[in-house]
């Protein structure tokens, strides 16, 4: 083994903290190609406030999406919108998107704005999702956001590395959000603390970004500081279609040879789908061991699996079938991109007419707004947290799983094995 | 007096593993930033009793994992709202850990002094000596680093950030 060779994250942040071989362990001050603030910009305008005589370093590095409330429900929450809007006009912020565009993640990395290699903060833990374009995106504070706005930097530790080396044929009904919900299973909630998870393999080769997204969104579930796939020529043909240019960006690969501090291979070619059971993601079964569990809503939406890859497998499980009696299927597309590409196809239309609820983009009622729970109701969602009261009442149950799953167990109206469903 | 060089703590709270930031803090009440605001849902989906406790607390102890799930800064500011000092864990998730140190609210994490300690026992946090005491026994755990000492001398990041705009560095 080479004493030179880096792992992703060690290169990116030397990169980007303009240093010329930072390793694991070392704080460095790194300087972000991009903070995002999604429904939590407001707290970073208000904490201006607190900063004598501030400016904006980089305006043109801050990206606002208003995602969580969307469209504001109460005047407060207008109004927090609204301080947002013209914040942005005054101060010459041209990535602001509105409470029209959906969910931040997905929103931000379909109308080109991430791109490999570079360093992304955001106001939301899930921004571990860009390391889908081979970005590093990691969660922090929204005071964070606000001192980054003012001084371009922000404290970062090197991270260890973690590499999943994923291979073989996933098999029908099995999806990439059953792979990460049984690695979660397998290395727990706080497995990857701290940690930079690389993606390799050749399972992961093939993925499709919107999968690689899946991916690298739950890897958050491990404790993550942020996930990688390698960009290659899927990676690219993306990338060209978003109408980035592909010499406006520099792709950053882990070193043949580079330390993990852990090194996890899986075949997921005898994988079976897998289910989160409440309240920890970790929690997980294989379906088998809760197959049956009655249902009350099926909740299909958010930052992990609302793409519309994900809403046209959803919508070929439900096709010429009918939501089962007194369940509730709500689905909120990922962005407005999603909605309106599955409305020309015809995917929206075969959601609605087995029964379901479509809603407008956003995060919508993964982050609580809409689809909540009465006491002792249990939502089955393809969303990544299950976490208490999360959605409604504290007395309430969240499982989560694939759009496949989701879908199949909506016209069950159980939690059901979409396998048994397999549409032609 | 700033966070690193004063002898902090009082009675404490004891959590279990995985309390995650959707307990520390529903998202129904991230409407405000005002820590004094927040408090009062600080541990609400824990119950009544865990909140009575709480605010009898002046130091919160749990197991593995303490904060996981969202970036959510209100989870470290509600428990400074609710009048405590210091998180004492078994390890922290990464974004808690973070929005702790930029908040000033001092997290630790000391397995020992979590294992030796019980619900209601008064627990100090010297984190110049780098020392968890608990019945007058002493645990250590590893110094700040400086970037991060510098911080919570400040009182957290903005305040520091705000001394920094102050003195045109």
């Amino acid at each position: 083994m080479s004493t030179t060779a880096r792992t992703f994250a060690e290169k990116l942040l030397s990169r980007a903290s303009g240093r010329e071989d930072a390793r694991a362990g070392e704080i460095v001050t790194a300087e972000p190609d991009l903070y995002m603030s999604h429904t939590a910009s407001w707290r970073c305008i208000k904490t201006l406030d607190r900063l004598p005589g501030w400016s904006l370093r980089h305006p043109d590095r801050i990206a606002m999406v208003m995602d969580h409330t969307a469209p504001a429900r109460t005047a407060e929450t207008a109004g927090y919108q609204a301080l947002c809007r013209d914040f942005a006009a005054e101060h010459g912020i041209e990535t602001f998107y509105d409470v029209d565009a959906g969910v931040s993640h997905v929103v931000l990395i379909e109308n080109g704005h991430i791109k490999p290699g570079m360093l992304i903060i955001g106001t939301d833990s899930h921004s571990t999702i860009y390391g889908a374009l081979g970005a590093l995106g990691t969660g922090v504070g929204f005071s964070e956001v606000t001192a980054a706005w003012v001084t371009g930097t922000l404290w970062m530790r090197v991270p260890e590395s973690i590499r999943i080396e994923v291979t073989g044929e996933i098999p029908p009904g099995l999806y990439p959000m059953d792979l990460m919900l049984k690695l979660i299973g397998d290395l727990t909630a706080d497995g990857a603390t701290y940690c930079s998870v690389e993606f390799h393999g050749d399972y992961v080769e093939r993925l499709s970004v919107s999968e690689r997204m899946t991916l690298c969104n739950l890897a958050m579930e491990l404790g993550a500081k942020n996930g990688y796939v390698p960009p290659n020529e899927v990676t690219e043909a993306f990338l060209a279609e978003a109408g980035v240019e592909p010499g406006s960006y520099e792709v950053v690969l882990p070193d043949d040879g580079a330390s993990y501090r852990r090194v996890v291979r899986v075949d997921c070619s005898d994988l079976t789908p897998q289910i989160a059971c409440p309240h920890t993601v970790d929690n997980v079964r294989p379906i088998d061991d809760v197959a049956g569990t009655r249902l009350d809503q099926v909740f299909i939406g958010s930052c992990a699996n609302a793409k519309y890859e994900d809403l046209v497998e959803a919508a070929r499980y439900l096709r010429g079938r009918r939501v089962a009696p007194r369940v509730r299927l709500v689905i909120t597309p990922g962005s407005a991109n999603v909605m309106a590409r599955a409305a020309s196809d015809g995917t929206l239309a075969t959601l609605i007419e087995a029964g379901g609820m479509v809603t407008n983009p956003g995060c919508g009622a993964c982050a609580g707004d809409g689809g909540v729970m009465a006491d002792g109701e249990v939502t089955l969602s393809t969303a990544n947290r299950n976490y208490r009261g999360r959605m409604g009442s504290y007395h309430s149950e969240i499982y989560l799983s694939s759009p496949a799953t989701a879908a199949a167990s909506a016209v069950r109206g159980e939690i059901a094995d979409p396998r048994e469903l397999l549409p032609a | 007096m700033s966070a690193t060089s004063t002898r902090l703590g009082g009675r404490c709270l004891k959590l279990g593993d995985d309390v995650n930031t959707d307990e520390i803090i529903p998202g129904r009440y991230l409407r405000t930033i005002d820590p004094a605001e927040l408090a009062p849902h600080a541990l609400e989906p824990l119950g009544e009793d865990v909140q009575r406790r709480l605010r009898e607390s002046r130091v919160v102890v749990a197991g593995r994992n303490f904060g996981g799930g969202s970036a959510r800064e209100q989870a470290a500011t509600c428990l400074i709202g609710a009048g405590v000092q210091a998180v004492v864990a078994v390890s922290f998730a990464r974004t808690f850990f973070r929005n702790s140190i930029n908040t000033a609210l001092v997290a630790v994490e000391c397995p020992p002094a979590v294992a030796a300690v019980e619900d209601g026992d008064e627990l100090f946090v010297d984190a110049e000596a780098g020392t968890v005491e608990v019945g007058g026994e002493r645990f250590p755990f590893p110094p700040y680093p400086p970037e991060l000492r510098r911080i919570l001398d400040a009182g957290g990041l903005i305040p520091s950030l705000a001394r920094d705009l102050r003195e045109g560095a």
